[in-house]
């Protein structure tokens, strides 16, 4: 977790020394984690362990809530995003999120996906719309259930399908993160499976920061797994590390069951 | 047979006093339902036969004499039977079609006040020898009620049988116009301003509390502001449908703002959320997602508040739009007069021909309120999402 000097192409998202208060309360102490490129890395931890808040941090959605206070860097390709002279909503277009609740607009499945990339401009309307819906439905796995009605309101989709739908929405504007907070806890265990299998698909061409509250889903899941505790970064390693040689005891505890 | 285990000595009480309690409050609403009718039935029945006019069918000369002293057009047993109002548009008639000088023709024509009150069995004051013209007229067929169409086509008028409301109509809805055309984008803008981009702190709390405190203030109040500002600072035309609108504006206001804030607040977060996540501005959010998925309750909200405005008195009489006004206004700055100022000076009028007008007003009233509050409610409903 150390930061070299040399330029490191593996390494998409770094975290150095990020602190952040809401009000006076101080939900991340110190946080320094390195994010591997077209790896899943899962946060995982018991409520309010500052998980979700870390998640928030790497797209700027924290800016949205008053009196929140953000310190230190969270280097994104070599640029701290924090940056003065960086504008959150060009993060957010770079760095996609997926909610624990599928979100979509009350709109058509077809402008659900289209909407954002035209006001980025990445799009104009007609064939261009056509083709980007096609791919983005098709990476998302959801193509063959809703290609006979892109017209239908994507609200009348099933939770799983949603959710599908809202991933696809976010690979529309061709980010290069994908964040997701809890996206499957809403679902259904055939859903659920389903977004795992194509959270697997996803890692080949995006990076993938997922936190879940299913410690099960980040073993299946995720390359690198982050343990975080009251605002604390406690331990980060491999999934496979982490889960069966836990450096520390409060991790343990925690994947063992004894608490959270 | 055993004893019962679910026994409980104080239930019969309980449950007696929970249905006592029931039929207390079914028999509010039955009250409250039984003014309602009573009031709907007394207004109809008053207001009914101001559906119906008196006509009568008499000689008409036209000629040099007739047009200086109209009275002389007709029978002289005639003159107080035929209304004056009509009378009195001879000169006109002849201007439009001079074909008519110098002839005489027999026309029905619109009938004395009197004469309408008597046909209709209400309280009159014609003299017997009236009373014996018309029970001849009615033998041979020369009296008759017809369908009231000066009600809808004619301004105010101090001669009972030639009022109508159309004047305050057309006024009503000018100024109505004016008061939507500025309540309504600064309304929506104040709260989407509030809801959507204002910091929660102090000067936002403040400026909450004295919205919701505006949207208390006695209506007179804004009367009196829109005569000192508008009428008096600004020297905007007195009585004109601008001024009313502008002053209706402002009682508008809260309303408008504060149903805006609850339909916007009502929008879920997580659509703007998915907004923010796709890297979109708070404006593509709020104009492209949040606003439309708001619009509905905003325009409830805002029809409610233009039927309270279209029946607000006190703050245009202060303004001047009580005064006697027959014409219908052409544009917003000329005088007007509008609906319930118009039912306000009929009930105030001595002739016992006004009476009918006055309730036959109220139902126009209530019928537009009903209408708009309809229109309100079809829109919620089809407009409304489930999520």
């Amino acid at each position: 977790m150390n930061l070299s000097g040399n330029f490191q192409p593996r390494i998409k998202i770094q975290s150095r020394n990020l602190n952040l208060w809401y009000g006076d309360h101080q939900a991340l102490k110190q946080i320094d984690i390195d994010i591997h490129q077209n790896k899943i890395t899962a946060l995982i931890g018991p409520s309010g362990c500052g998980k979700s808040t870390f998640l928030r941090c790497i797209n700027r959605m924290n800016d949205l809530i008053d009196h929140t206070c953000v310190e230190g860097q969270m280097v994104i390709d070599g640029k701290n995003i924090y940056d003065a002279d960086v504008d959150e909503v060009a993060v957010r277009k770079r760095v996609g999120m997926v909610f624990q609740h599928p979100n979509p607009f009350p709109k058509s499945i077809y402008e659900n996906l289209i909407y954002a990339p035209l006001k980025h401009r990445q799009v104009k309307k007609g064939n261009d719309c056509d083709e980007l819906v096609e791919t983005s439905l098709k990476k998302a796995g959801l193509w063959n259930e809703v290609k006979d009605k892109l017209h239908t309101p994507g609200t009348s989709l099933s939770g799983g399908q949603q959710q599908r739908l809202c991933i696809a929405r976010a690979i529309a504007v061709k980010p290069d993160v994908i964040l997701m907070d809890e996206p499957t806890s809403a679902l259904d265990p055939i859903s659920t499976k389903k977004i795992e299998a194509l959270m697997m698909e996803l890692k080949e061409s995006y990076t993938l920061v997922v936190v879940t509250h299913n410690m099960q889903q980040a073993r299946r899941t995720a390359d690198f797994t982050a343990y975080f505790h009251l605002g604390e970064l406690v331990e980060f390693n491999t999934t496979e590390q982490l889960f069966t040689q836990p450096q520390e005891t409060l991790t343990s505890d925690y994947i063992s069951g004894r608490f959270g | 047979m055993s004893a019962n285990p679910f026994f409980d000595p104080s239930l019969p009480k309980r449950h007696r006093s929970a249905r006592r309690f029931k039929r207390f409050t079914a028999a509010s609403i039955i009250m409250t339902l039984a003014f309602l009718f009573f009031f709907l039935f007394d207004m109809v029945r008053t207001a009914a036969p101001a559906v119906w006019q008196a006509y009568v069918k008499v000689d008409v000369t036209y000629n040099e004499q007739t047009l200086r002293f109209t009275r002389k057009a007709v029978d002289k047993k005639y003159s107080k039977i035929v209304s004056r109002a009509w009378l009195r548009t001879l000169p006109k008639q002849v201007d439009t079609e001079p074909a008519l000088m110098n002839t005489t023709v027999a026309l029905w024509v619109l009938a004395d006040d009197q004469v309408d009150q008597y046909m209709k069995g209400h309280h009159h004051k014609l003299k017997p020898k009236e009373v014996t013209t018309v029970e001849n007229m009615k033998e041979n067929g020369d009296i008759e009620l017809r369908f009231n169409a000066v009600f809808f086509s004619q301004g105010d008028s101090k001669i009972p049988e030639n009022a109508g409301i159309q004047a305050a109509l057309i006024g009503s809805v000018l100024t109505l116009i004016v008061t939507m055309m500025i309540a309504f984008p600064i309304g929506v803008m104040t709260a989407v301003y509030l809801e959507e981009f204002a910091k929660d702190n102090r000067l936002t709390r403040f400026i909450e509390v004295n919205i919701n405190n505006l949207a208390a203030v006695p209506s007179i109040l804004f009367g009196l502001l829109g005569l000192s500002v508008f009428i008096n600072l600004f020297s905007m035309p007195r009585s004109s449908p601008l001024v009313g609108g502008m002053t209706l504006a402002l009682m508008t206001l809260p309303i408008i703002i504060v149903s805006a804030r609850a339909a916007l607040r009502s929008v879920p977060v997580s659509i703007r959320q998915a907004g923010y996540g796709l890297g979109l501005t708070k404006l593509q959010i709020v104009q492209d997602h949040v606003l439309p998925l708001a619009l509905p309750g905003i325009l409830t909200g805002s029809i409610i508040g233009l039927a309270q405005a279209m029946g607000e008195t006190a703050p245009l009489i202060i303004i001047g739009m009580i005064a006697f006004i027959p014409d219908s206004p052409e544009s917003i700055i000329e005088a007007a007069t509008v609906l319930p100022a118009q039912i306000y000076t009929w009930a105030g009028m001595p002739e016992r021909a006004y009476v009918e007008k006055t309730a036959a007003g109220i139902i126009v009233i209530l019928l537009i309120l009903v209408a708009l509050n309809a229109t309100a409610i079809y829109l919620r409903k089809k407009y409304e999402l489930k999520w």
